[in-house]
């Protein structure tokens, strides 16, 4: 088995070797952008129809940029969070305010427009209700939840490990029910209607370009809304990665190993720790964004705590730390979640059983977890850190069987 | 020493009770500019709590820690490194799965100036201060006598461990290095190259030195001056001819017996 694997390692580095690494990312990129012309000639039954994939793959772009937002906060900085969905709410409370008709009075029902169309096509009258353009409201989004990343994590500076998590979750859990029940007033402050209760806010506005009122036309026409949402991935993946290579990405990594000999090292532990928190919010919110006009409802039933257990599946699964890792995460757990389970919930059935799979989807999510955290707890593409951090003590032995060879003057001590 | 002119650090009537036991008692205490003064004692003595006093990662419990003129008694670690505080650790506390050149740079974090927009559009500014990072760091590894750069710092034989602290503590640009047992596990050798480290360290970079150690021969060979505490409390002090004689050191150290 070891041996096979070993061939296959090696022939995936050959493969590797044949290009140089800018142009593997060229080939990825331009694949990635042609996907959508590749999906039209693809007709496997299992992925459902052309239309369906391809709708699956808008989904999954924009998990991607969350478990990529989530990945800077459990990845790197090491800190847990098991409410990233509160920042997925937010985001998409924030579309659902600045891009639908839920204020209808404001400006004497006239509404506010900025670079969408204002008047109604049919009727000739202004739109009520607040209309921001699409590509203006992610980043208004994305700031605003970075503030709430903050608010969020400042309480939770002091915590580690299991406490942590159990703050975190709480917090996943208040802010959908607070979007809830703001149905008269924000925390009962006003009378205005934020959220609709459980109704939800739609419809939410198509995305249209600044320079055009001709909006998106998604469900129908899916290939633009794909591009932007890829778009959008690219983006991610750039913060990312400058990121992660910068003097803030060290300094998350340095908190993460070791907090105290950090702070002695002039980190700020505060300051970086509160960095990690409002840059993941952000883009749960940029996500937020777009998938609450893609798929043209913001309502307080998406985000549920298993939405939060899944977009953690992905950062893990994938490989902690790692930005193509947690792609791959986000990519391989859509794919389970849109195909496999129902294909298993056909199985009970054709055995005689009642019993609905899909149910227990977040069971099976957590039992990949677990035979993942037996087999290879450091994820499909770990980054290096992550790998060395989880297999240290058998590379250490590692370390000392190749030392013995070597005169050594001084003794290895191990920790 | 009394006077405090030309005191780099100033330490006084610095206490720190943890619960009913009071670790370090009413100590006063101080390190001359370029000077290399030695905190020594019989284990738990103290002397690594009042490092931690110093260095802002306990807050002392009475008493005023002034260094180069400013108080930084209780301020936040990463501000007292700021201040121009840097240390080691005793249990090495090394980022493990970091290179020992990004070890080096971490301890460059509190000079450096990018900012998160800056670092995302990688402006002409970050650009340079990263090469400049980079560039000093692999200057400090060579200063330090470390040579595998690109090693991760887990993979260092234990010296070489040591030498990367002291080499990442030298990254924030110190006017003081606490150095926490530096030699501790260290053969003759090793120990003696680290002494001459020292003295490297006071005369081409113009620090000034604070040392916990046990091993008497480095801290009587490189020390102008040398505190004892035991049981929390200073039992002696002067430099080393003086302290060798010291009846109470002796009797610390040896027993009443002796």
């Amino acid at each position: 088995m070891s041996a096979a694997l070993a061939t296959f390692r090696g022939n995936m580095r050959t493969v590797r070797g044949a290009m140089p690494s800018w142009a593997w990312g060229a080939v990825l990129i331009a694949l990635a952008i042609l996907y959508p012309y590749i999906t039209d000639n693809i007709n496997l039954p299992i992925l459902g129809g052309h239309d369906d994939l391809l709708d699956a793959s808008i989904q999954t772009l924009g998990y991607i940029i969350m478990a990529l937002g989530l990945n800077i906060v459990v990845g790197m900085a090491g800190l847990l969070d098991l409410g990233y969905v509160a920042f997925y709410a937010i985001g998409a409370f924030v579309i659902g305010w600045l891009g639908s008709q839920q204020f209808p009075d404001i400006n004497n029902s006239k509404g506010i427009h900025f670079l969408v169309q204002s008047k109604s096509a049919i009727s000739h009258q202004p739109i009520p209700g607040i209309h921001i353009n699409f590509f203006f409201v992610i980043f208004i989004a994305a700031a605003f939840t970075a503030i709430w990343g903050i608010i969020l994590g400042a309480p939770t500076l002091r915590l580690r490990g299991d406490y942590l998590a159990i703050v975190t979750l709480a917090f996943g859990e208040i802010v959908p029910r607070i979007f809830e029940n703001s149905q008269s007033g924000f925390f009962g402050i006003g009378s205005i209607d934020f959220s609709n209760g459980r109704q939800g806010i739609t419809p939410i506005d198509k995305i249209n370009f600044p320079w055009t009122t001709d909006t998106f036309k998604y469900p129908l026409e899916l290939k633009p809304a794909y591009w932007v949402a890829l778009g959008m991935v690219f983006f991610t993946i750039f913060i990312n990665r400058r990121l992660r290579d910068s003097r803030l990405g060290r300094a998350w990594i340095a908190v993460r190993e070791d907090e105290v000999a950090a702070a002695a090292m002039g980190v700020n532990l505060v300051r970086t720790k509160l960095m990690a928190y409002a840059i993941g919010a952000a883009f749960g919110g940029f996500a937020g964004v777009f998938l609450g006009t893609y798929n043209n409802t913001v309502n307080v039933d998406q985000f549920e705590f298993g939405f939060s257990v899944f977009i953690l599946c992905m950062v893990i699964i994938g490989g902690m730390g790692n930005i193509s890792g947690v792609i791959l995460g986000a990519i391989f757990l859509s794919l389970v979640n849109r195909d496999l389970l129902p294909q298993l919930n056909t199985y009970p059935e054709k055995i005689g059983l009642n019993f609905d799979v899909t149910s227990i989807n977040f069971g099976i999510f957590g039992f990949l977890l677990l035979v993942m955290m037996v087999l290879r707890p450091e994820g499909f593409l770990p980054s290096t850190r992550r790998k060395l951090e989880l297999h240290e003590s058998e590379l250490e032995d590692e370390v000392v069987a190749g030392g013995a060879m070597e005169p050594q003057l001084y003794e290895v001590r191990h920790e | 020493m009394s006077d405090s002119n030309g005191a780099l650090l100033e330490a006084s009537n610095v206490s720190k009770v943890f619960g009913g036991l009071v670790a370090v008692n009413d100590v006063n205490f101080s390190v001359p500019e370029r000077g290399i003064v030695s905190l020594i004692g019989p284990n738990g003595a103290g002397k690594t709590t009042f490092f931690n006093c110093m260095t802002g990662l306990y807050r002392p419990t009475t008493g005023k820690v002034i260094f180069d003129g400013r108080d930084i008694t209780a301020k936040r670690p990463d501000l007292v490194t700021k201040a121009g505080v840097a240390r080691t650790f005793q249990n090495i506390k090394l980022f493990r799965t970091m290179t020992a050149l990004e070890n080096v740079q971490v301890g460059m974090h509190s000079r450096m100036k990018a900012r998160v927009t800056g670092m995302v559009l990688h402006t002409p500014f970050v650009k340079r201060e990263e090469k400049a990072s980079i560039e000093k760091g692999r200057e400090l590894l060579n200063f330090v006598g470390l040579k595998r750069h690109g090693e991760l710092a887990m993979n260092l034989p234990y010296g070489d461990q040591r030498r990367l602290e002291i080499a990442r503590a030298l990254a924030s640009d110190p006017k003081l290095l606490l150095l926490d047992e530096p030699t501790a596990g260290m053969n003759p050798q090793e120990s003696e190259e680290l002494r001459q480290l020292m003295e490297k360290l006071r005369t081409e970079r113009a620090l000034s030195i604070l040392l916990i150690e046990h091993d008497m021969k480095v801290v009587m060979n490189v020390s102008d001056y040398i505190t004892v505490l035991d049981h929390g409390e200073k039992i002696a002090e002067g430099n080393p001819q003086q302290v060798r004689e010291h009846p109470r050191v002796i009797e610390a150290y040896l027993g009443s017996q002796a």
